[in-house]
């Protein structure tokens, strides 16, 4: 049941990152100065604490294909989801901090939630091997990050509505709920956690972020527009 | 190896609002007190100041202030046929572990439970026929009355800080208030919350259909505040970070704001954090209880604390934990029915429905914890007919957001794609546009809803963990459908944009999402050694020095949030303690 890959993907962890760049373009973590600029930002390469080669292309891929650029909002790498993943995983919680991880281990209902041997960061690894597994069986030999959008598109779909079965006997679905989590994570939560650039998710509705007081706030802009000027947990440090 | 330390009148387990009350009175009638907690000290100027405590992740995401569960968790399962498995995360609920307890974290709603929950059973028998209350639904009469709580739900709003507008004082309905709530003595001692625009919105068409709507009584200071103990509170900001959080501004009722500070300056109180409780200790005769067993978790060294009494004021699962980790009373067995331990844990359950409103800008950032509308039409109101519904039980039906951040509010119509641009476009759109109409409703005890402690998982003193079984049962599946039906009915009055019905809930209890942080039941209250864990001054029937006092005597669940009765009965049981008991330490009721 457990995922064979594991071993050798704790081998290759923290190992051969500085090319990541080069697998898909990437912007890094940018001095507050620069953020201000969005426009100024160059593709750079981002550093990854946790993330190899092959994860780096998945994890960019799949940021860019949820969060394409438009008028709302830049892509995902761009907002810098793929750095919030990255650290997540290497922080406490991607190793498992609070996650009671005492056997005897059983597959459980539904409703009795995550019962996985496995912490959020081996699960994120064993996922994307499983489905880079899937992705070259079902699209001539080719993984995730180099399949077309409509390619992309059907596999995250088919994620998202369980009908994926890894070899691997990894719960598919367990992948998919943490990677959803982890990007909505990375648009929505603080910049201090490296995703969220310039506050683009909070932007992208309105949010105004770690703001202090809404005492007058609340009658004065009743059913008025509110300044879509968010303020971060930084940016009042 | 376990080092004796000296005899105290009183250890307190756990440093909530119950462990705060308890050991403020206790401390305050003479009494030395040792209160024992295993969370961490923290308080507001470093711990949940602006702006490190407006962190979604940290504290709503990954719980900051919560259980960890990786220590100690519980098994669960929905039937006694299924195999219970350990909770490897929090979800479904959230109990705090630190000082202050849960009482750090929560939103601030304070109800005061009726006579509708405390004679439940005589009610209804005596309506609509003892036929009418199902063989397994296990409800049973509190064993103590609204006229006798009255005064200590008193105490505990004006300790708390909890901003409200009466609706019935000593039998005169006062406009603006809860038309329905049993006579109070007395006005809140704060005005209510300033309504925001969902809530009004609610209130309208509320009142359109010709209910009752009111200010939810929250313990969020409306202004800034004195306490009857003499400790400040700010005033509420409606930042919409509270419930999870802990407040900056020291406008939410918390322990250790409104009473911790009071046991604090108190020679006669010590508190002890990082303390892990394992174990309460009988004598050889099983009918006193001698002290605590307790473990100190910066170092792993373990005392034994000797008192006279002992106090249970963790967490009302924990208390129950710990009453069947001590062997103290007899292990409930859903089979025999024989056994109270463990008897009769109840939850929650809710329906919701979204509602969109081109054009509108519902803000829904700022809000305070309890700045919603409510009703109670459906609730505590006897005259709402439960004979077409065929269920026991009531439900409010209310209105406003409380803490609903980006990583996870962002409300949008259902069939909504999950990712891309479409999905961008509506998360962008809708976010300004939604509100919500929510249920929640109460939950009756069962024969099969119980807990006992599991048979194969261990916690990390390789004690046992307990074992939760529950489900939702029939009947709160016709009262869910009864809920669902009202509040779509209200929601279409409305004629919003476009919306999101609300679902009656059937499917199995999952631990998995957020649902709320009620639990009650297992240690329950009443009238015999026969039906009950404790009297109804929360004395174990066992052992007459040892209290166990939180929801987890509640022998079912109301619609409201517990926190009201569990403050109200800790300052009732404190009396008892101090007027009565040490003067003639025996049972309170005889057997």
């Amino acid at each position: 049941m457990k995922d064979k890959g594991v071993g050798r993907r704790e081998f290759l962890k923290g190992a051969a990152v500085a090319g990541a760049a080069s697998v898909a373009s990437a912007p890094v973590l940018l001095p507050e100065a620069a953020q201000a600029q969005p426009a100024a930002a160059a593709p750079t390469a981002a550093g990854y604490s946790f993330l190899n080669l092959e994860e780096a292309a998945f994890v960019e891929t799949l940021v860019d294909h949820m969060v394409p650029a438009d008028e709302l909002s830049p892509k995902g790498t761009d907002i810098g989801i793929n750095v919030y993943i990255d650290r997540a995983l290497s922080s406490a919680w991607g190793k498992g901090d609070r996650l009671y991880m005492q056997g005897p281990w059983k597959t459980g209902l539904p409703s009795q939630g995550y019962q996985l041997p496995l912490t959020p960061a081996q699960l994120y690894r064993a996922g994307i091997e499983a489905t880079n597994v899937y992705c070259r069986k079902t699209y001539a030999g080719r993984t995730f990050d180099r399949l077309t959008e409509a390619q992309r598109e059907e596999v995250l779909r088919a994620l998202a509505s369980g009908q994926v079965t890894f070899e691997s006997g990894l719960a598919s679905r367990a992948f998919w709920t943490v990677v959803y989590q982890s990007v909505m994570e990375g648009m929505f939560a603080d910049p201090i956690y490296g995703g969220n650039r310039n506050k683009a998710g909070w932007k992208l509705i309105g949010f105004p972020g770690a703001i202090a007081v809404h005492r007058e706030n609340v009658e004065r802009y009743r059913d008025k527009e509110f300044p879509n000027t968010p303020l971060g947990i930084a940016d009042m440090s | 190896m376990v080092t004796r330390l000296p005899q105290v009148d009183a250890v307190v387990v756990g440093m909530g609002w119950t462990g705060g009350i308890m050991s403020a009175e206790l401390a305050k009638a003479g009494l030395k007190v040792v209160g024992l907690e295993r969370g961490a000290p923290r308080d507001t100027d470093k711990d949940y100041a602006v702006p490190t405590i407006r962190d979604e992740l940290r504290y709503v995401v990954r719980h900051d202030l919560m259980q960890n569960t990786a220590r100690d968790t519980l098994t669960v399962r929905n039937n006694p046929t299924q195999e219970a498995l350990p909770m490897r995360r929090l979800g479904s609920f959230l109990p705090g572990e630190v000082v202050g307890g849960s009482g750090v974290h929560w939103s601030g709603h304070t109800w005061r439970w009726t006579d509708m929950e405390f004679k439940i059973r005589s009610l209804y028998e005596e309506r609509y026929g003892r036929n009418f209350i199902p063989a397994d639904m296990t409800i049973q009469d509190w064993g103590i009355t609204y006229d006798e709580l009255e005064p200590y739900y008193e105490k505990f709003e004006r300790i708390a800080a909890v901003s409200g507008k009466a609706g019935n004082i000593k039998g005169q309905i006062q406009p603006g208030g809860n038309c329905f709530e049993a006579p109070r003595a007395n006005e809140y001692a704060l005005p209510p919350l300033t309504p925001i625009l969902a809530s009004l919105t609610f209130q309208e068409a509320a009142r359109n259909k010709g209910w009752n709507p009111f200010p939810r009584p929250s313990a969020n200071a409306s202004r800034a505040y004195t306490n009857p103990e003499g400790q400040k509170f700010g005033a509420c900001q409606y930042c919409g970070y509270c419930q999870r959080f802990g407040c900056e501004a020291n406008a939410k009722g918390s322990p250790h704001v409104a009473i911790l500070p009071v046991a604090m300056r108190n020679p006669n109180f010590e508190m002890r954090t990082h303390s892990w409780v394992t174990k309460v200790i009988k004598d050889s005769s099983g009918r006193r209880v001698t002290g605590v067993a307790y473990t100190n978790l910066l170092n792993g060294e373990e005392f034994e604390q000797p008192a006279d009494m002992v106090l249970l004021c963790a967490y009302a699962i924990n208390n129950v934990h710990l009453m069947l980790l001590s062997q103290i009373g007899q292990a409930y067995d859903p089979v025999t029915q024989r056994g109270v331990i463990g008897k009769n844990y109840a939850y929650q359950t809710g329906a919701a429905a979204n509602l969109f409103f081109e054009g509108k800008r519902f803000n829904p950032f700022m809000n305070a914890g309890g700045s919603n509308i409510s009703c109670d039409d459906f609730n505590i109101n006897w005259e709402y007919d439960r004979g077409p519904g065929k269920f026991v039980g009531g439900f409010n039906i209310g209105s406003g957001f409380n803490t609903v951040l980006p990583i996870g509010y962002r409300p949008v119509p259902a069939g909504t794609p999950q990712w891309g641009k479409a999905w961008k476009a509506a998360t962008a759109k809708y976010y300004q546009m939604g509100m919500n109409i929510g249920s929640a409703g109460s939950v009756m005890a069962n024969r099969y809803n119980y807990y006992d402690l599991d048979p194969t998982y261990k916690n990390a003193f390789g004690l046992p963990l307990m074992r939760m079984t529950f489900d939702y049962k029939e009947n709160e599946h016709k009262m869910g459908r009864a809920a669902a039906d009202l509040i779509n009915d209200m929601a279409r009055s409305m004629d919003p944009t476009q919306m999101n019905p609300a679902v009656a809930r059937t499917d199995p209890w999952t631990i998995v999402p957020y649902q709320s942080t009620h639990n009650t039941g297992g240690t329950i209250m009443g009238t015999t050694p026969r039906n009950s864990a404790v009297n109804k001054y929360l004395q174990s029937w066992n052992a007459h020095n040892l209290f166990v006092i939180g929801a987890n005597v509640f022998p079912h669940n109301s619609a409201y949030n517990p926190t009201g009765p569990v403050g109200a009965l800790a300052y009732w049981t404190a009396e008892a303690i101090t007027t009565r008991y040490v003067k003639n330490p025996g049972p309170l009721v005889s057997a």
